[in-house]
């Protein structure tokens, strides 16, 4: 008998759960606010889900009604990608080592 | 168009990246390497998802030109943002995440063919519960972040609503989508699946409304959580790689930071969410002892000559120096009390601020270097050998009923150990009560030295006097 694809979806996401779980405790305190950010921001990966919903309406009807859902939701996860990243990466820039110029 | 073995490799590359990307925050010297991987990762899964399709007709365009709105938009409101607003940036973000899974999942569930997962009114099971979960929990995450952004932006009171049957009702709504989701896989029913994201998002609502202003941080991380397990479900629908590994992490990140919250304020996870703490303080207690008991309370000029005359200095900020937007003043401050060989650093309580690590960004915008900021367990047993401990709009994490006074809501709570320094100097409107509804016994110690303003003001006050 042949193992359905869905137990290998699983192990994946059960095996990414735990890697989760020790890449986040290590992650230092001083950090948790990029850390949310940038979490908010890969998460919107789900715009995969919305090029291909929008990519799908046929030819003569581009704007069907599970299209148009597929545009939003590009719009709603593209300001997250972009937001996300953008300021995190601002966040992060602040973040300095006291400088070398005391006693 | 290329193969879907060839597209599943790069999907598992961008999760790889994302991976790292989590990982590079370890330190603040490899987290801005890390972010060019999270980047890297997202670029790569949304071109990989264009060839796979290889649909280039004129839908394409319309595709990049919303991405392109999209993007511009983020990046506006991402360099636009003050940084002590970043609590209800990031929580209009987790309620965006969620709507976008709920469209998605809406998308697929009335377009199944374009995702393989069927036919209209004969989707696969395993993919029809999958859409429903990622719907429901999408659709929660969405209006509780949204409620979470209205209470954290003050359009919306931070203190609890609590009605009568409250549980009970969010019980049975609760129950209801189970039983949805049951008979939406039985019956391929579209007006079933559109009452399951209606009642999803109402449970969101009455989520989050009964937690309190100050539980914030758990919340955010609660949601933030949500919006992982939500991509998650949408990722086992799409039969997405690179979406379910980040669903994984974003879930697990989030549920440890609401664990580290929950820690830091001695509260279990159960009675966060039920609601409600602060509603209801004892207020004859604390009228009574308001009234009695005797406060020293002083000005710019005494906070500037007993921090001059001392030779190590902390600072305890707290979300009342975000309110201020103090914190640049604090940093003048501190340059001066430096050039008098003054050795000053900071103490940081998990939950100060209302969200995760907001006290330490602050910091780090006011140009304070991250290595003279320390951690609650780091930290707190220098204060017994420091002269002066300077409290700026912190409270309910310094009072030392937390380690006296069993009665007290707040005991047992991890506090800063500000009373055993030699003078505090505690920056604050008034005596009213913290967020927990209790009164702070350290304004009455005969150590403390209550300076009644506005923080930013009496910053710069004390900046004037210390020349």
């Amino acid at each position: 008998m042949e193992i359905d694809p869905f137990i290998f979806r699983l192990s994946i996401f059960i095996l990414s759960i735990f890697i989760g779980y020790y890449v986040v405790w290590s992650v230092t305190p001083s950090l948790h606010t990029p850390l949310m950010s940038v979490t908010n921001a890969i998460s919107s990966v789900i715009i995969v889900g919305a090029i291909i919903a929008a990519l799908a309406g046929t030819p003569g009807d581009i704007f069907d009604v599970s299209s148009i859902f597929g545009y939003i939701a590009i719009i709603l996860a593209a300001i997250n990608i972009f937001g996300g990243f953008l300021v995190t990466q601002r966040m992060l820039q602040m973040y300095k080592k006291k400088k070398d110029k005391k006693k | 168009m290329i193969s879907a073995n060839f597209s599943a490799v790069f999907y598992l590359v961008s999760g790889i990246l994302f991976i790292l990307a989590l990982r590079g925050l370890s330190s603040p010297d490899t987290s801005r390497q890390g972010n060019y991987f999270g980047i890297a990762g997202m670029i790569i899964a949304i071109i990989v998802t264009f060839l796979s399709i290889g649909n280039f007709s004129t839908s394409l365009s319309y595709v990049i030109i919303f991405l392109l709105i999209g993007g511009a938009l983020g990046a506006f409101i991402a360099f636009k943002i003050p940084m002590t607003a970043m609590p209800e940036l990031v929580a209009g973000f987790h309620s965006l995440v969620g709507l976008a899974a709920v469209f998605v999942a809406i998308a697929a569930f009335l377009n199944p063919e374009a995702f393989n997962l069927g036919f209209v009114g004969d989707i696969k099971l395993a993919s029809l519960i999958e859409m429903s979960i990622g719907a429901a929990v999408g659709a929660i995450t969405f209006s509780g972040s949204i409620i979470a952004f209205l209470k954290l932006r003050g359009i919306m009171s931070g203190s609890p609503i609590t009605f009568s049957g409250q549980h009970f009702l969010n019980l049975l709504l609760g129950i209801g989508i189970f039983a949805l989701i049951f008979y939406l896989c039985k019956t391929q029913s579209a007006n079933i699946f559109w009452i399951l994201v209606l009642i999803s998002f109402l449970v969101g609502i009455l989520l989050i409304i009964p937690i309190g202003g100050a539980d914030m941080p758990v919340v955010i991380s609660m949601l933030n959580s949500y919006s992982g397990w939500a991509a998650a479900g949408i990722g086992f629908t799409l039969e997405n790689t690179a979406l379910i590994i980040t669903g994984a992490l974003v879930g697990s990140s989030g549920a440890i930071l609401s664990y580290i919250m929950c820690k830091a304020m001695n509260r279990s996870f159960v009675s966060v969410i039920l609601g409600g703490f602060g509603a209801d303080n004892s207020a004859e207690s604390k009228k009574d002892k308001q009234d009695q008991k005797p406060v020293k309370s002083g000005n710019a000029e005494d906070a500037a000559f007993l921090m001059k005359n001392a030779s190590s200095v902390i600072i305890v900020p707290g979300y009342g120096m975000a309110v201020a937007q103090a914190q640049h003043a604090l940093r003048e401050m501190v340059d001066k009390l430096k050039k008098n060989d003054i050795k000053v650093t900071y103490a940081i309580h998990p939950v100060a601020g209302r969200m995760p690590g907001h006290m330490n960004v602050l910091l780090a915008e006011a140009n304070v270097p991250y290595d003279e900021v320390f951690e609650l367990e780091d930290i707190n047993n220098d204060f017994a050998n420091s002269d002066v401990a300077f409290v700026i709009g912190a409270n309910d994490v310094t009072n030392p009923v937390a380690k006296t006074d069993p009665k007290s809501p707040i005991f047992g709570m991890p506090v800063l150990d500000v009373e055993k320094c030699k003078s505090v100097l505690f920056v604050k409107r008034s005596l009213s009560p913290g967020y927990a509804g209790i009164d702070n016994e350290l304004f009455y110690k005969d150590n403390t030295l209550m300076l009644f303003a506005d923080a930013k003001k009496m910053t710069e006050d004390i900046v004037k006097n210390l020349d």
